[in-house]
C-alpha cells in the first residue's frame, strides 16, 4: 500500500538553528501512527514542518504522492491535511460554535457542515452545552474537545494531533484518546499523532516512530516497541 | 440647556467622523500589531477624490444626492485600492522584520503620500461645493442642518455596517481568528495575507467615507489635512481600548464631544489640545482603554 503521508530525509529548523536531521517517516492509510520522544526532540516541528510552518530545508514532504514542500500552508485543510497544534490554539474570543465553524471555513456545502456540526456536538456533548460560551472561557479538557472537533469540521483525510494528553488528568487522557480511536475507526481517518505520553500513545497506535535530538532513532510496530527494553526503560518509566 | 444640545449634536456629528477614521488604525492594529501612520493619508486622498469626483459628477447633470453617494462610493473603492497597494508595497515585505521598521515605513509612506498628493493637487484648500447640501431646520429650538444629518446618517450606517461585516459574516469571523491567531488561523485555511489586505481596504473606506465628510463640515480640503484628525483619530482608538472596534466607535463618539465642548465652554484656540491630553492620560492611567482588556467580547 501506498503512504498518504511520507518525510523522506527532511532536516529543518528556526533559522540557523537545526533541530530535524533526516527525518523519515510514513503514515499509511487508516493507520493511527504515533512519534514518542523528549521535550525537546522535535516533535512538534516535525508537524509543523510537515505543514511548511517551518520550512523544510531538505529533503521532500509527499502528500497522497505529491510533494508539498513550500504550499502555503492556508492550502492545506481543503486538500484534506489538518493540524491540531501543540496547546490547542483554540481562538479564545470567538465562541465555541465559531470556532468549529471555522474548522469548516474553506467549504461551501452549508448543509454537510451544519450536518457536521452535530455530529461533533453528539461526539463531544459538553461543546453543545458550551456552544455560545467564549473557547477562552473553557477548562484544559474541553478546549482539546474543541480543538478536536474543529478539526474534524474539515473532513480530514489525515490528522496530525500534537500531544493531546497535555495537562489533561489521567481520566480525560483516557476519555479523549477513546475518541481518536473512535475517529480513525469510523471515518477512516488516518492519524500522526505526536506524544510524549508513551504509554497511552503506544496503546492506541499500530507502529510508532521514536524520535531524539531531531532524529528517528527506532521505528516498528507498537507490539514490538512495547517490548522493546530500552524504550520501557526510556519511555515506559520501568 | 439648548446650549449644551447644540453643541452635543454637534460633538455626534465630529465624533462620528473621528470614529470612521479611528476604525482603520484600530483593525489595522487589531490584525497586525502596526499603528499605520499612513492611515490619515487615506482620509486626506479621500477628501480629494471626493470633491473631484463630485465635480465630475456635477458636471454630468446629477441630482445632489446622486453625486452625493456615486462619490462617496467610488471614493470608498479608491481609498480602499490604494490601502491595499502601500499593504503590499510598505508592509507585507517586513510582515517578519521588527515593528520598528514597519513602524518607520509607514511613517515613510505617509509623507510619500502626503506629498503625493500636494504634487499633483497644489498646496491650496480645495473648496468644497457645500452649496449641495445647504440649509438646516428647527426641532425644539435646535438647528440642525442637512449637512449634519448626511453625516449622521453616513457615517451611522457605516458603523452599522462594519460592527455587521465583523461580528456576523464568516469573513468577520476570519478577521477576528487571524486577529487571535495568524498561524492558526492559516492551519484552518484561513488566507492571512488577503485578510490583512482586506482590513486594510476596509479601514481605508471608512476614512475615505470621513475625508468626504469632512470636507463638507469645513468646507474645504487640503493636502495636510489627514495629519490632526488622523492622530485625534488615533487618540480615539487608544481611549476606546486599541485592537476594539466597538471601542473605536466609543472613543470616536467621545473626542468629537470633548473636542466641541471644549470649543464652546472653554476656549476654540485650545481645541486640538484635548484629544492630546486625552491620549497622555489613556497611555498613562489606562494603556488598555475604555474597553480594554476586561471587556473582551468586542476586540476583533
Ligand atoms: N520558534 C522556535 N525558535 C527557535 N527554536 C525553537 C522554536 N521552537 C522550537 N525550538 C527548538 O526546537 C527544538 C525542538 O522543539 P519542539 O517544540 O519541536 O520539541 P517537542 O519534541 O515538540 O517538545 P515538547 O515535547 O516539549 O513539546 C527545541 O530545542 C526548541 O528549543
Ligand atoms: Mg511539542
Amino acid at each position: 500500500m501506498e503512504p498518504v503521508l511520507e518525510l523522506k530525509n527532511v532536516s529543518a529548523g528556526y533559522g540557523r538553528i537545526q533541530v530535524l536531521r533526516d527525518i523519515s517517516l510514513k503514515a499509511f492509510p487508516g493507520e493511527i501512527v504515533c512519534m514518542i520522544g523528549a521535550n525537546g526532540a522535535g516533535k512538534s516541528t516535525t508537524l509543523m514542518t510537515i505543514c511548511n510552518v517551518v520550512t523544510a530545508a531538505r529533503g521532500d514532504i509527499l502528500y497522497r504522492g505529491n510533494r508539498i514542500n513550500g504550499i502555503k500552508f492556508s492550502k492545506l485543510p481543503p486538500m484534506g491535511l489538518c493540524q491540531v497544534p501543540e496547546g490547542r490554539r483554540i481562538f479564545p474570543r470567538l465562541t465555541v460554535q465559531e470556532n468549529l465553524e471555522l474548522g469548516a471555513f474553506f467549504r461551501k456545502d452549508s448543509t454537510r457542515i451544519q450536518e457536521d456540526l452535530d455530529m461533533v456536538f453528539d461526539f463531544f456533548p459538553i461543546l453543545r452545552e458550551r456552544a455560545n460560551q467564549k473557547g477562552g472561557t473553557l477548562s484544559g479538557g474541553e478546549q482539546q474537545m474543541l480543538a478536536i472537533g474543529r478539526a474534524l469540521m474539515s473532513r480530514p483525510r489525515v490528522l496530525l494531533l500534537d500531544e493531546p494528553s497535555l495537562g489533561l488528568a489521567p481520566l480525560l487522557v483516557g476519555q479523549i484518546f477513546n475518541k481518536i480511536t473512535e475517529i480513525n475507526r469510523q471515518e477512516g481517518t488516518t492519524i500522526l499523532l505526536v506524544e510524549q505520553n508513551a504509554n497511552v500513545a503506544l496503546k492506541v497506535s499500530r507502529r510508532g516512530y521514536v524520535l531524539e535530538t531531531g532524529t528517528v532513532v527506532m521505528e516498528d510496530d507498537v507490539k514490538n516497541l512495547l517490548q522493546n527494553p530500552d524504550i520501557r526503560k526510556a519511555y515506559l518509566g520501568e | 440647556m439648548d446650549y449644551f444640545l447644540q453643541q452635543l449634536i454637534n460633538g455626534l456629528t465630529l465624533g462620528g467622523i473621528y470614529a470612521l477614521i479611528a476604525l482603520g488604525y484600530t483593525m489595522v492594529y487589531g490584525i497586525i500589531q502596526l499603528i499605520n501612520f499612513a492611515h490619515g493619508e487615506f482620509f486626506a486622498a479621500g477628501g480629494y477624490m471626493g470633491v473631484i469626483l463630485l465635480s465630475y459628477l456635477a458636471a454630468s447633470g446629477a441630482g445632489p444626492y446622486v453625486c452625493l453617494a456615486g462619490a462617496l462610493i467610488l471614493t470608498m473603492g479608491y481609498c480602499a485600492v490604494l490601502a491595499m497597494a502601500v499593504e503590499k508595497v510598505a508592509y507585507k515585505p517586513l510582515r517578519h522584520s521588527s515593528r520598528l521598521s514597519v513602524l518607520i515605513s509607514a511613517l515613510g509612506m505617509s509623507i510619500f503620500l502626503q506629498n503625493g498628493l500636494m504634487l499633483t493637487q497644489g498646496v491650496y484648500d480645495k473648496a468644497y461645493p457645500t452649496q449641495m447640501t445647504q440649509g438646516s431646520f428647527q426641532v425644539a429650538g435646535l438647528y440642525i442642518s442637512y449637512m449634519q444629518v448626511i453625516i449622521v446618517a453616513v457615517t451611522g450606517i457605516l458603523l452599522v455596517a462594519l460592527n455587521a461585516l465583523v461580528f456576523k459574516t464568516r469573513i468577520g469571523k476570519a478577521m477576528r481568528a487571524s486577529a487571535q491567531d495568524k498561524i492558526m488561523s492559516g492551519l484552518v485555511g484561513i488566507d492571512s495575507d488577503r485578510i490583512i489586505s482586506l482590513t486594510f481596504a476596509i479601514g481605508a473606506g471608512l476614512a475615505a467615507a470621513a475625508g468626504i465628510m469632512v470636507g463638507f463640515y469645513y468646507g474645504s480640503v487640503h493636502y495636510g489635512m489627514g495629519f490632526v484628525p488622523g492622530i485625534k483619530a488615533f487618540a480615539a482608538a487608544v481611549l476606546g481600548g486599541i485592537g476594539n472596534v466597538t471601542g473605536a466607535m466609543i472613543g470616536g463618539a467621545l473626542i468629537g464631544i470633548i473636542e466641541v465642548f471644549a470649543a464652546g465652554y472653554l476656549s476654540s484656540e485650545y481645541k486640538d489640545v484635548f484629544a492630546f491630553v486625552i491620549l497622555i492620560a489613556v497611555l498613562y492611567f489606562r494603556p488598555t482603554g475604555i474597553m480594554g482588556e476586561n471587556v473582551d467580547d468586542t476586540r476583533v
